[in-house]
């Protein structure tokens, strides 16, 4: 599990082969649409070879490499939580007499799964959701079935669009916590992958692909790749307690001010890999003889989100931006004893008007400042 | 039989599924407000006073719900208003319907660890469901408590729930009750105003004393204010919050009150925990 192996192109696809031999649906960046979502694959032809993803607050576009680079590109809009937080998911149905004798559960899902690609603040987020919906008092059945039956190929990142900020959040580029094998790909010199393995099921798979030991120079080529990665990021979350800072600030005529530009479109939390809200829909059958309550992800950035007997809590849309960045940043470490950001810029980029949360932070945290200036001089 | 095949599947307990229960009893409050008695399969329930369930009128929806009876009893009770589609077709079910029940949920009414203290019950409109569990405790072992008095708000003389208990209660010599109203017609002799002013005209030693608030938030910040100026402590206040839920045990997101899932971490908070909140707009 140390050093690693060394992978050719030809072997990643006999990885990907092996995976799928084990019965696994082998899940994957592939660009399609303009932007790299994650789907099935068969094999490394349906890798997105030679794109990378060009980023900025409110902007996504594909661009061609000048290499041949597979993993060449940092975030889509697709999270792994898709796969292991189902965005529809049916918990049970109910039958018999007037549709309510019987209620029965629905099944957990057996599908055997591999995620291929899985980035650094990926594997961070999917750690956080393991917090909320996977361990303690409360397991969600669903969610630990999918991630029970999930093996995750995790990708050091090579590049960084303009929407990453992992560095300051330490979770990447490089592939930490809990992944099966992780991989840096390597494209000076031959075309390769330094790999290693992160659990017993990792190595065991590792060991029987065709491969070859790697030298001081192939790791030396692969720390390269993650530290070029990190030096280029061009955002970061300010350093200090942002947790505090929040928590003390509910009152900031910032959140007017982000108010006035965010369009409450939720796309942010949507594309979030860590938000785990959700609601539940009672689905009849038209004949009467039976219903179902189907889960599916929601936003407190809806009106109906908060909406209790008489109206909703968080009408303004200044509550709604507080609340989303509020727990995102500060209360989720009262929740769950770690942030909910993990740095991976979707939110900025996907927002239809670039609102970019570090800047919001950075806002904040500079009019405290001032005013604690004014009044050291005062 | 009805069943529920909420088991133990794959070892790990579902709580997103309902046993099927049936009503059997409903009882008319008033105009909109219905209180139901509801049996399960699993036989007696357990609960504390100020939980709450969720229940679930099939092919319409799911709804929180406090408990509103005789915790001793092992009967499920519960008082609700028809204020939307799923409150509404709970409302309008009749002895034999089956009905959804997941929970109890939440953290209720600290009432064990008010023991000798003086007891004051705070309730406007449906707020006095939820406490009325625990007036039931206290008055299940009331030589263990010192005075106790509850004071009720109710909107209008017909909007008053539980009436003929709370005459009953009213007629008892360890026991202090009022009730006022927010309007009222000729025939009404009692108090005109909010509950709030009630608090002047009862005895308690705010030292020895424990204050249980259910209604209206903005009702409870100004009783919870109106308390500790008749110099009761912060932690010696309790009310019970209301917020939208879905799911019951903090993993739906709908019920945070800042750092606090109201589902899990409440429906009851100690005043003491929750009054910088209580003081924010739309938190």
């Amino acid at each position: 599990m140390n050093d690693g192996v060394i992978l050719s192109c030809a072997d990643l696809n006999a990885l990907i082969e092996s995976l799928r031999a084990e019965g696994r649906r082998t899940i994957g960046p592939v660009a399609r649409d303009g932007v790299i979502v994650y789907d099935d694959l068969e094999s490394i032809d349906d890798l997105p070879a030679g794109m990378s993803d060009e980023a900025a607050p409110g902007h996504y576009r594909l661009a061609r490499r000048d290499d041949d680079a597979l993993f060449g590109y940092a975030v889509g809009p697709h999270s792994w939580k898709r796969f292991l937080h189902a965005p529809v998911q049916r918990l049970w149905r109910s039958e018999g007499e007037r549709a309510a004798a019987r209620v029965l559960a629905e099944p957990l899902s057996q599908e055997k799964t591999a995620f291929i690609a899985v980035r650094g603040c990926e594997l961070a987020a999917i750690a956080v959701q393991d917090r909320v919906l996977g361990e303690g008092e409360t397991v969600d059945r669903h969610y630990r079935a999918r991630r029970d039956n999930a093996f995750l190929v995790a990708v050091d990142c090579g590049t960084a669009n303009g929407g990453c900020f992992c560095v300051s959040m330490g979770t990447g580029p490089e592939a930490s916590g809990a992944y099966d094998i992780a991989l840096t790909e390597i494209l000076e010199g031959e075309h390769r992958f330094l790999a290693r393995a992160g659990s017993e099921a990792g190595q065991a798979l590792l060991r029987n692909l065709p491969q070859r030991a790697a030298t001081a120079e192939d790791i030396r080529a692969a720390r390269e790749v993650v530290a070029r990665t990190a030096q280029h990021m061009g955002r970061a979350m300010p350093v200090g307690n942002v947790r505090e800072l929040l928590a003390r600030n509910p009152d900031h005529p910032r959140w007017d001010d982000v108010a006035a530009r965010c369009l409450s479109c939720a796309n942010c939390t949507m594309v979030c890999p860590t938000c785990f809200c959700t609601s539940v829909d009672e689905a009849s059958a038209l004949d009467g003889s039976g219903t179902a309550r189907v889960r599916r992800w929601d936003s407190c950035f809806t009106m109906d989100f908060s909406y209790v007997h008489g109206g909703g809590v968080r009408s303004s849309v200044s509550a709604r931006y507080r609340q989303w960045m509020t727990h995102k940043l500060s209360s989720w470490f009262d929740q769950f004893g770690t942030s909910g950001c993990v740095g991976c810029g979707r939110c900025i980029v996907w927002c239809p008007v670039g609102i970019d949360i570090t800047e919001e932070v950075r806002a904040i945290q500079a009019s405290e400042r001032e005013t604690e200036a004014r009044h050291g001089n005062a | 039989m009805a069943m529920s095949e909420t088991a133990s599947m794959g070892g790990v307990e579902d709580r997103t599924i309902p046993c099927v229960g049936r009503v059997s009893a409903r009882r008319i409050e008033s105009s909109d407000v219905v209180t139901l008695d509801v049996e399960t399969p699993e036989g007696p329930v357990r609960y504390a006073p100020g939980q709450f369930n969720m229940l679930t009128a099939f092919g319409v929806g799911e709804s929180a719900i406090s408990i509103s009876g005789d915790p001793a009893s092992g009967r499920l009770t519960h008082t609700v208003r028809a204020v939307g589609p799923v409150s509404r077709a709970l409302c309008n079910l009749r002895p034999g319907d089956a009905i959804g029940v997941r929970g109890p949920f939440g953290v209720g009414w600290p009432i064990g660890t008010a023991a000798t203290r003086d007891l004051l019950f705070v309730a406007g409109g449906l707020g006095l469901a939820p406490l009325r569990p625990a007036i039931y405790a206290a008055l299940a072992e009331r030589s263990r408590y010192g005075k106790i008095a509850i004071l009720y708000g109710a909107r209008s003389p017909d909007s008053i729930i539980f009436r003929r208990e709370l005459e009953g209660w009213r007629g008892r010599f360890d026991l202090h009750v009022e009730a006022t109203v927010d309007h009222a017609l000729d025939d009404w002799r009692g108090h005109v105003g909010v509950v709030t002013n009630l608090i002047s005209q009862v005895e308690f030693d705010a030292e020895q004393a424990t204050a249980f608030a259910c209604g209206p938030e903005i009702m409870m910040r100004f009783v919870a204010q109106a308390l500790v100026a008749r110099e009761m402590r912060e932690s010696d206040i309790h009310l019970s919050m209301e917020r939208n839920m879905k799911c019951g045990y903090g993993q739906c997101g709908h019920c945070q009150f800042g750092p606090f899932f109201v589902c899990r971490d409440g429906p009851v908070f100690a005043y003491e925990a929750i009054r910088p909140l209580l003081a924010l707009r739309e938190i």
